[in-house]
């Protein structure tokens, strides 16, 4: 089962993809949210997502600041304000 | 009767008018393409926030503790007027129609008693603003230094806002920008931004409980400057798309103006060619008469 990935900036959306799992920096402690992850919200702490394509693949990470994470029966949703180093 | 001289003149001077106005007409157009992208793409970062901010603050009570973007300084004496215009002008009646509502708006509020602060964003309107509340304009905010008004300009003038607004410079807060409605109308609007009212976005139908982490509470407080940033940002969006849709407007109407123009000088020109000829004929033919 893939996890529906989506990251939107003001200006555009910048991502939005099927991968395994993503780590987020929370503001109170990293997650990784695999698909069916439960309902759940929190805000984010600056610093990179890890996006695991594929199970055991090298994450790809993604630095983003302002961050809000906001998890559905859609899958992740993160917000940031910036993207990018 | 101007000579033919002087009336071939003003038809090359019209021209050469006619050929910027076009030019202008399609660099706007052009612009307004890629305005409008940038606002379509925007959309979906300010529905999900919107969306948030509807789902949280439909869970949390407005009480004193609550964070005080959102519930107000309890007062409403001193109203900020944030008034977003271009830089450029070329626009038609694009400024003076925001400007305008500003104006109303702080007339209607000065009639009741309340005092009225201006902070001003873009070059233009600020003469008019400034002529009629000189003392009352408490920051001019500089967009010329950037091609487009992007997220980072929106940002400054968020922090900038709330800053103010922590200092209690002001109470309430309201934003003048036009919204784009198609290429032909520009409607200007003012709307409340600080505090900030409560999205109405229907949340989700929330059938799982959701978990925060931090608290709501605490989520909220962290969201709020951030939703004031995209209300910002929108409006920028909304007015650079209205600028361009306003100039493409008024330098079509200028175009065509000068056709007219053109048109008129030019069978003015043929006209009195054509009397200088005959008087010559009539001339030529008189005299050779006369031998």
């Amino acid at each position: 089962m893939a996890l529906h990935f989506e990251l939107v900036t003001p200006a555009k959306l910048v991502r939005s993809e099927d991968v395994h799992m993503v780590v987020v920096p929370g503001t109170e402690g990293e997650f990784g949210v695999l698909a069916g992850h439960a309902p759940f919200m929190s805000t984010v702490a600056d610093g990179a997502l890890k996006v695991y394509k594929t199970e055991n693949g090298i994450p790809e990470e993604i630095v983003i600041s302002g961050g809000f994470a906001e998890v559905g029966d859609k899958g992740l949703t993160v917000l940031a304000e910036h993207v990018g180093s | 009767m101007a000579s033919l001289k002087e009336l071939k003149g003003r038809i090359n001077s019209v021209k050469s008018t006619q050929k910027i106005t076009k030019a202008k007409q399609m660099v706007a157009a052009a612009k307004l393409r890629k305005a409008q992208e940038a606002a379509e793409q925007a959309r979906p970062y300010a529905a999900r926030l919107a969306e948030v901010m509807g789902s949280l603050a439909s869970k949390i009570t407005i009480s004193e503790n609550s964070p005080k973007l959102l519930a107000g300084t309890g007062s409403d004496q001193v109203h900020l007027l944030v008034v977003a215009n271009s830089d450029k002008g070329l626009c038609g009646a694009f400024n003076s129609n925001i400007v305008k509502a500003a104006l109303i708006k702080a007339r209607k509020l000065e009639a009741e008693g309340k005092t009225v602060l201006f902070y001003l964003v873009g070059r233009k309107g600020r003469a008019v603003i400034k002529r009629e509340f000189p003392k009352q304009i408490v920051h001019e905010f500089d967009t010329t230094g950037v091609r487009e008004p992007g997220f980072n300009e929106a940002e400054q003038i968020a922090d900038e806002l709330v800053a103010l607004y922590d200092k209690g410079t002001f109470d309430i807060a309201h934003l003048f920008y036009a919204k784009f409605r198609s290429a032909l109308v520009q409607e200007p609007t003012g709307q409340q931004i600080i505090p900030v009212p409560a999205p109405t976005a229907a949340p989700a139908a929330a059938d799982a409980v959701t978990e925060y982490e931090p608290e709501e509470e605490e989520i909220l407080a962290a969201l709020l400057p951030r939703y004031l940033k995209t209300q910002i940002f929108g409006a920028l969006l909304e007015n650079a798309a209205s600028e361009q849709g306003a100039s493409m407007t008024a330098m079509d109407n200028a175009t065509r103006n000068a056709g007219d123009l053109i048109q008129k000088l030019t069978i003015q020109y043929n006209r009195s060619r054509q009397a200088a000829i005959t008087t010559e004929l009539v001339e030529i033919i008189a005299g050779a008469e006369a031998l």
